[in-house]
């Protein structure tokens, strides 16, 4: 048992929690904010996780995966922003709710 | 989802809900778990053929020689999200000036050369130390980003063509080295060994600008109010 699993373990948690939220809040910016924490999760998990080389410096590869990552998801997250914004005009409101609750 | 109409089936939906997650949030730990201690290969591998990658920073060494095609598709997702941004929402070219005060104003003159100075600095320590394209268009983008909000106007006098070449020399710039790269050494994406160094130092250059430039631009697409429709 090494330190650097409870990071990873952090990272699962922090997916699951964001999943949890995603799933349940109808608020469209919180399922926004939802997915960003799952996100988050998986580069922690990927960021511990390349700490298991066992020298002094962690595996580049996952670290670079992770760089590439963050940038994408920060550019999914303007896009998914700009679509709730582009809801929010046509209906009002920044909720997605079923035809019969109407 | 879940309607208000009923709360004692909301709640027993919410702690089914928990249960199933916490169900495969406990697979996936035990996942996480069994992995073996030390993982050496992918990093073997890198150590290995460190010297024939043109670069000494073994991230960036992955980043723009092992595994350039990963940062070639991501500077055209980048690219395909700021489209996706514009043909959604109509991006006017001149920015709000509602936050502008005199204290910003000052932080504003002090902090966007400094910025552009750090990005620069995280652009040429790249090659040796963490840094690179991306902190370095991150940073560039973030004083951008300062610009359009104390009311300046960066895109007012560079819009239109210059601001497109600007948004997809990156991509340009990947696609012309990989078939240049077919050419030299028959491989898409193999350099060539002598010039390996230059053409990471190009290829970063350049993506650092669109990274910059396309990350602000996608702020600026999203901030924005009624009014300046």
């Amino acid at each position: 048992m090494n330190m650097l699993f409870i990071y990873a373990l952090t990272g699962t948690g922090l997916f699951f929690i964001g999943f949890y939220a995603l799933i349940i809040h109808t608020n469209l910016l919180r399922k926004i904010l939802a997915l960003n924490i799952m996100g988050s999760g998986v580069f922690l998990v990927l960021i511990s996780l390349a700490m298991r080389s066992g020298h002094s410096s962690p595996d580049p590869v996952s670290h670079a995966m992770v760089i590439t990552g963050i940038v994408v998801a920060v550019s999914a997250t303007a896009l998914a922003l700009v679509l709730m914004l582009k809801v929010v005009d046509i209906t009002g409101k920044p909720d997605l709710h079923d035809q019969e609750d109407e | 989802m879940i309607a208000n109409k009923n709360k004692s089936e909301d709640k027993i939906i919410r702690l089914l809900l928990i249960m199933l997650l916490t169900l495969i949030a406990s697979m996936v730990a035990y996942a996480v778990l069994s992995l073996p201690e030390s993982a050496t290969n992918l990093q073997r591998l890198v150590d290995n053929n460190i010297d024939i990658s043109g670069v000494s920073n073994p991230v960036t060494a992955v980043l723009l020689n092992f595994r350039v095609y990963d940062t070639f598709l991501e500077m055209v997702v980048l690219l395909v999200a700021l489209l996706g941004v514009w043909s959604i929402k109509e991006v006017p070219i001149e920015s709000m000036n509602d936050l502008k005060n005199p204290v910003l104003d000052t932080l504003v003159d002090l902090l966007v050369p400094f910025s552009l100075l750090v990005s620069i600095y995280l652009l040429w320590v790249g090659a040796h130390a963490p840094g690179g394209a991306f902190q370095a268009g991150s940073v560039f983008g973030a004083g951008l980003v300062l610009l359009m909000l104390s009311g300046r106007q960066p895109f007012l006098n560079f819009k239109g063509l210059p601001l497109h070449f600007a948004l997809i020399i990156s991509v340009t710039l990947f696609i012309s080295i990989s078939i240049y790269s077919m050419f030299a050494t028959g491989e898409l994406l193999k350099y060539p060994l002598s010039q390996a160094s230059s053409i990471i130092f190009i290829l970063e250059g350049m993506a650092t600008v669109s990274i910059g430039l396309t990350l602000s631009l996608l702020f600026y697409g999203i901030y924005t109010k009624k009014k300046y429709k």
